[in-house]
């Protein structure tokens, strides 16, 4: 995701720019079970689903504030029977509109119906580049077959198309396969994003993590192939994100807290991010509570704002204002206080922690059926009691 | 300079007003754009071509002078981000 930002924070918190970045998570339902997906460890414990009204109400707050992009993300969103009513709703309002889906659920005539409703892209995830790695990390049989037939469909109703795989240990080693596949389909933009590791990608990071062999490697075919694309003009983006354990400097994560980005999750909580509600923070609802408010007002949003909140490395540190002091659910995760600098900074007295994690990288023996999936049942071993 | 240009499918311009200027949104990015970029790129309606752009802009801008080569700088950059096309 990229926007260039024309919201500002000046340094004590005071001025914050409009949430540019709307995020519908609109269930945590899929019929997926991959075993890094974003959705909290516990989701098989949430509340109720908002309604259609509640959504809509949602939507026009939002753009009443200035939103400009809207995800409609999940879960899988297209169990929702009211998406196509969401998104005639949202594209009137003027939002651009797009649906990041699994292609589970999706025809054709869903296909043309959404883009009659206004829908502006469609990002299809996969797994793999072959049917067999794909459906076995997605956990399901048909997946692959599935997605490469939705891929086909939109691109033939005319839509741009965002081609998505997440980049884990076990097929890294594919980057060149994936990535002509990605041309075959006629992507216009591809993410080769690595595992984040918060929720269930963290509880498998050992089983996920690439080496640093093999990141090398794929960022060598990745410029390869990027240079290969420029040459013969072809439009196809390439963006591939690599992971920050092997940085020494974190993250602007969300390009600063409650600065751009605001995600609302199925049961109405809204979130600064979406693995935001890990964190120790009560965060506002979008059920008893004005979006404007939500941004603005609410002690949820306004906790990791400015610089007014940070300890040592980050107070005295020269580039707080560039990152930000990284990512908070990283820092909770790994340090236990979400105050802390996110360990992946080399000045963090954690960061032996990522040391730790590159080193064990280098001998994983985790395999595919080893993972932890993401599914109801797995789900109810985390609920907090 | 008789090339016709259009958005490219999926690229959308339009005024946003929490912002006060012309954006470009496409699949989850979007640019903002400064003013002189927003009025040219408010001129692309995938039927005049380049020449006769230039020639509305002047019109418009008369304080402005000659705009070809500014406008044509500009829209090469567009070309090449793929955000416009040739018709």
């Amino acid at each position: 995701m990229t926007i260039s930002s024309g919201a500002s924070t000046d340094k004590a918190g005071h001025s914050v720019g409009p949430p540019l970045w709307l995020l519908a998570e609109l269930t945590y339902r899929c019929p997926l079970q991959c075993p890094y997906c974003s959705n909290p460890l516990d989701f098989a414990q949430t509340e109720k689903e908002l309604t259609t009204d509640e959504w809509v109400q949602v939507l026009r707050q939002g753009r009443e504030m200035g939103a400009a992009q809207l995800g409609f993300s999940g879960g899988e969103p297209l169990v929702r029977p009211d998406l196509e009513e969401l998104i005639a709703e949202a594209r009137s309002l003027g939002y651009y509109t797009n649906l990041i889906t699994s292609g589970l659920g999706l025809t054709e005539a869903k296909v043309n119906a959404f883009a009659a409703a206004g829908l502006d892209h469609i990002q299809v995830s996969f797994q793999a580049s072959d049917p067999e790695l794909n459906n076995a990390i997605a956990g399901s049989r048909k997946a692959f077959e599935q997605k490469l037939k939705m891929a086909r469909a939109v691109k033939e109703a005319g839509y741009p198309m965002v081609l998505n795989f997440v980049v884990h240990r076990h097929n890294i080693h594919q980057m060149k396969d994936i990535m002509s596949l990605c041309e075959r389909l006629d992507a216009d933009f591809v993410e080769l994003a690595t595992c984040q590791y918060y929720g269930w990608a963290l509880e498998n990071r050992e089983g996920l993590m690439p080496s640093k062999a093999q990141l090398e490697r794929a960022e060598a075919e990745v410029n390869e192939y990027r240079a290969q694309l420029e040459a013969s003009g072809c439009p196809m983006k390439l963006i591939f994100v690599t992971p920050d354990y092997y940085e020494e400097r974190p993250k602007a994560c969300m390009n600063g807290w409650g600065s751009l980005f605001l995600t609302v999750a199925p049961d109405g909580t809204a979130l600064p991010c979406h693995s935001a509600r890990l964190l120790p923070i009560e965060f506002p609802n979008v059920r008893d509570t004005h979006l404007k408010s939500v941004w603005y007002d609410s002690p949820g949003f306004n906790h990791y704002r400015g610089d007014a909140w940070m300890p040592e490395p980050c107070r005295s540190c020269d580039e707080k204002d560039k990152d930000f002091g990284g990512c908070r659910c990283q820092a909770y995760l790994l340090t236990g206080n979400a105050d802390n600098a996110d360990p992946v900074c080399s000045k963090s007295s954690y960061h032996d922690r990522i040391l730790a994690a590159r080193k064990a990288a280098d001998h994983a023996t985790v395999g595919i059926a080893d993972l932890t999936y993401r599914n109801a049942e797995n789900s109810r071993l985390f609920f907090k009691s | 300079m008789a090339n016709v240009l259009r958005f490219r499918r999926g690229f959308r311009f339009q005024w946003e007003p929490a912002q006060q200027c012309h954006v470009l949104l496409y699949p989850e990015g979007m640019v903002k754009l400064n003013e002189s970029a927003g009025a040219i790129l408010q001129e692309v309606d995938g039927e005049r071509s380049v020449a006769e752009l230039v020639a509305v802009l002047e019109q418009k801008f008369p304080e402005a002078g000659a705009l070809a080569n500014d406008v044509c700088e500009f829209l090469e950059h567009a070309c090449n981000q793929h955000w416009l096309e040739v018709s």
